[in-house]
């Protein structure tokens, strides 16, 4: 028990420094969902029932443009297409976990707990007690989401664009891409998954997001597939 | 359609996405390649949501230097390198970014 709790601790730890780009966005993302005309419950509630910054941004955006219920919960559908790549990714590591805890874990899959999990899972392997790391890093997120929201909604009027806190957040996704381009495959799906996302990104949905990453994914696949047949030889 | 149905939906597709393969796993086995793959899918996404935060200035590509924004990015990108510390790269960036945008006026 003492080691799940002190596993639970460890995931909240590593989720701190990416809470501190999550934080301003949530307060943007309250913000805007008010300026959109979303009433402060929904504009609060749909950050625990949807519970995904970029959908929540556009959802917000597409009411204030009166767009029909079916395109609006189609964008939600699409640009939330890649969780299913983070399931399968984290699939492993929770594959003999009882159907409760993977309903939990599934429901605080973000991009933000994802990323700190996956990389202490494939630095440690699976232990008795993984899951705990996960639960940290999402209960952490999940909260800081639910208290950011609310802050903006209160805040409500506009905070001043000179802050350039949404900025915050792709430097959030710099420190943590750079570090890992350890070799040439991951440095090459990197640059070609930017490099496409520049092209693709007049595509309607965020689809070039998608288009994008699956570049970067097959280019990195087929470098590794070179380099161990290279290896050996 | 009332907000509410669409945020309930909506949330119900993002949480089925979240679910699908945790759940699935068990009942396949996911082949070589795409276990392979899937290493490729922090980078590849995150690099595709940054690059057009630096390079697109409202819906437009811009490689100058009055980009302010991909100037601060690359101060960033450099720190993260050396320091490999997540505080210092987002505290480096905004700072970068403040900095330029009073030198520059933009």
């Amino acid at each position: 028990m003492n080691e799940a709790r002190k596993t639970f601790w460890d995931g909240v730890r590593a989720e701190i420094p990416l809470l501190i780009g999550v934080f301003p966005f949530g307060v943007i993302y309250g913000v805007l969902a008010l300026n959109a005309g979303l009433s402060q419950a929904a504009s609060q509630m749909m950050s625990s029932m949807i519970f995904a910054g970029s959908a929540q941004f556009i959802t917000a955006q597409l009411v204030s443009e009166s767009a029909p219920a079916m395109v609006i919960i189609l964008t939600i559908a699409v640009v939330n297409l890649r969780h299913m790549l983070y399931s399968a990714s984290l699939a492993p590591y929770l594959k003999s976990l009882p159907i409760k805890w993977k309903v939990l874990l599934s429901y605080l899959l973000t991009d933000e707990a994802y990323a700190p999990s996956i990389l202490q899972y494939e630095k440690e392997g699976v232990r008795p007690v993984s899951h705990w790391f996960l639960l940290g890093a999402g209960c952490a997120l999940w909260s800081t989401w639910q208290i950011s929201t609310a802050f903006g909604i209160f805040l409500g009027t506009s905070i001043p664009e000179n802050w350039h806190l949404d900025f915050a957040l792709a430097l959030t996704f710099i420190a943590m891409v750079v570090p890992a381009l350890k070799n040439r495959p991951m440095v090459a799906a990197a640059i070609s998954a930017g490099v496409v996302s520049l092209f693709a990104y007049s595509l309607p949905f965020k689809l070039g997001l998608i288009f994008a990453a699956l570049t970067g994914i097959v280019i990195g696949t087929i470098l590794e597939g070179q380099k161990s047949l290279a290896g050996a030889r | 359609m009332n907000i509410w149905l669409i945020m309930l939906i909506g949330g119900l597709i993002t949480f089925g996405m979240r679910f699908s393969l945790i759940f699935l796993f068990g009942k396949f086995q996911i082949p070589e390649t795409m276990r392979k793959a899937l290493h490729y899918v922090p980078p590849a996404v995150l690099s595709a949501i940054i690059f057009p935060e630096l390079f697109y200035r409202s819906s437009q590509l811009d490689f100058s230097l009055g980009n302010t924004r991909l100037l601060a990015g690359m101060v960033a990108i450099l720190v993260a390198w050396f320091s490999k510390n997540t505080l210092f790269t987002i505290l480096a960036g905004m700072i970068a970014l403040f900095l330029l945008q009073v030198l520059i006026g933009a």
